[in-house]
């Protein structure tokens, strides 16, 4: 196989904000899947079309199982690897039967009938941070810490189930664990947050409610034995997957939209173009890129090329959201596009298990703020804001907003 | 227009009731159901896009 970029070494940053580094343009026109160079050492496939991207994602020879040899070590570094190598899989990292039974445990919680009827409340929440920001008696505000890490933080105690008394807590220690902060305060706020949710669910156990956490325990009792260990994963997971990626697209939705004005004039005219433009900007920003790193399991024919047994996958989200193939000028942001072929939320058995939750709230979002707001607007130029460049999520670490 | 749903591959992703819930439902399980396998023509388009958006590649056509 030729070396494609002669000294590229993957994972590169983006070099503007609003488009995917431009290496990743010169490998997808030279092959869909290719070999590459990884900073971590070591080679990897590098899967960059669209249809490519699918056919690995939803074909089971290729593992999730972070723990085993050769994984590739893309987003992810040797010390969280360690990590996850000391703990039991989380369903993440699971593969065949035994995802299968651990996602099936949970699915129920998520369908589309289930989650609108937290519709209500999700609206609630996100209108009572709104309240606050008009409140603010100083502007700029930070869109960031004014509402996009505080609505999914305390959409995921919706899910929990945990008491408004300890919202505040729950929200500050969340907020902390993705912060730009000492990586000793980090560590804190999980520390903090294990033990919380720990007890929390050690609680429910003793009570019987309907709600998320209720019904599994109630499952599992009928079904035998309890899984109390487990059950502290599942909501580590559901926050862990759920909170950080939920607040970057809400921010970057925000930043999309507001330099685009025409797009967002759209929109404003017609909140029924909102779902639609959920979707174009998932995949415009595509922020989880790269967290779909697989190991081949099996030698494979696929795009072209053969994958030996023990090979490292990496499958670029974001080079297939921008797939000339798939997606006519992927460059420009076109909230009328109708395109849900995406691969923002993944491909295949793992495809985001709170992908609707996270559409919904993305909805709720961005229709209540620039109705409310309507003269929104961000206070310093696009071009300079402090993009989270070499974050495993995209985002933006500060948003500050005006109106 | 005949389309089949298999409950043993489904993720529960939900995509195909996004895309036609005059055809696709999910049980409390989160599993797909079919509320018709003859979409009408006027869901027939959307049906064909909710096959090939599912993820686990769970939906199949059997008569065009
Ligand atoms: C815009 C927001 C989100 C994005 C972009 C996103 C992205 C993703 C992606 C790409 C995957 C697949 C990973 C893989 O194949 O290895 C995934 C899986 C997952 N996501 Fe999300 N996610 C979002 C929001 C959420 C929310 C709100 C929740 C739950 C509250 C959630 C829970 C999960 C879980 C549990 C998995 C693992 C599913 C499995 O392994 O079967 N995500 N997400
Ligand atoms: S799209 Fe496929 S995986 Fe998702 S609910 Fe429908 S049948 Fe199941």
């Amino acid at each position: 196989m030729t070396k494609n970029v002669a000294g590229l070494e993957l994972p590169v940053e983006r070099d503007c904000p609003f488009s995917p580094p431009a290496a990743y343009e010169l490998l997808r026109g030279q092959a869909p899947i290719s070999n590459v160079r990884l900073t971590s050492g070591g080679e990897a496939w590098w899967v960059s079309g669209h249809e490519e991207a699918r056919a690995v994602l939803a074909d089971g020879r290729f593992s999730s199982d972070k723990r085993k040899n050769g994984f590739p070590l893309f987003t992810l570094d040797a010390a969280t690897l360690q990590q996850l190598r000391s703990q039991p899989p989380l369903m993440l990292g699971m593969d065949g039967p035994e995802h299968s039974a651990a996602r099936r445990s949970v699915i129920g919680e998520f369908t589309v009938k289930r989650l609108a009827a937290l519709r209500p409340r999700i609206q609630d929440i996100v209108d009572h941070f709104i309240d606050d920001m008009l409140a603010a008696d100083q502007r700029p505000v930070d869109l960031v810490q004014a509402l996009s890490l505080p609505v999914p933080s305390l959409v995921i105690c919706e899910l929990l189930g945990v008491p408004y008394t300890d919202h505040d807590f729950f929200q500050s220690r969340t907020t902390m664990m993705v912060r730009r902060t000492s990586l000793e305060d980090r560590q804190r706020a999980f520390a903090e947050l294990r033990a919380y949710i720990d007890d929390l669910i050690t609680r429910k156990e003793s009570e019987s409610g309907d709600d998320l956490f209720g019904r599994q325990i109630a499952r599992q009792r009928q079904e035998g034995a309890l899984d109390h260990a487990g059950l502290v994963s599942l909501a580590f997971l559901l926050l862990t997957a759920g909170h950080e990626t939920t607040a970057n697209m809400i921010s970057l939705g925000v930043v999309g939209l507001l330099s685009h004005p025409e797009q967002l004039a759209l929109v404003k005219a017609d909140p029924g173009r909102t779902p639609m433009a959920v979707e174009e900007l998932l995949r415009y920003f595509t922020i989880a890129d790269g967290v779909t790193s697989r190991l081949a399991t099996e030698d494979v024919e696929i795009g072209g090329v053969s994958i030996k047994a023990g090979e490292g996958v990496i499958v670029s989200m974001l080079s297939a959201n921008w797939d000339p193939a798939a997606f006519k000028d992927p460059a420009e942001l076109d909230v009328e596009r109708g395109a849900r072929h995406h691969v923002a939320f993944g491909f295949g058995p793992h495809q985001c298990l709170g992908q609707n939750l996270a559409r919904m709230e993305l909805q709720i979002v961005f229709d209540t703020l620039f109705r409310r707001i309507p003269t929104l607007r961000l206070a310093a130029p696009a071009e300079g804001l402090p993009f989270k460049s070499d974050a495993v999520i995209y985002g933006v670490h500060e948003l500050p907003v005006t109106w | 227009m005949r389309i089949k749903a298999d409950t043993g591959a489904c993720v529960g992703s939900g995509q195909c009731v996004l895309t036609e819930p005059a055809v696709f439902d999910q049980d409390d399980d989160g599993l797909v159901a079919l509320l018709t396998d003859h979409p009408d023509d006027q869901s027939a388009a959307q049906a064909r896009h909710a096959v090939t958006l599912c993820p686990s590649r769970a939906l199949s056509i059997l008569q065009e």
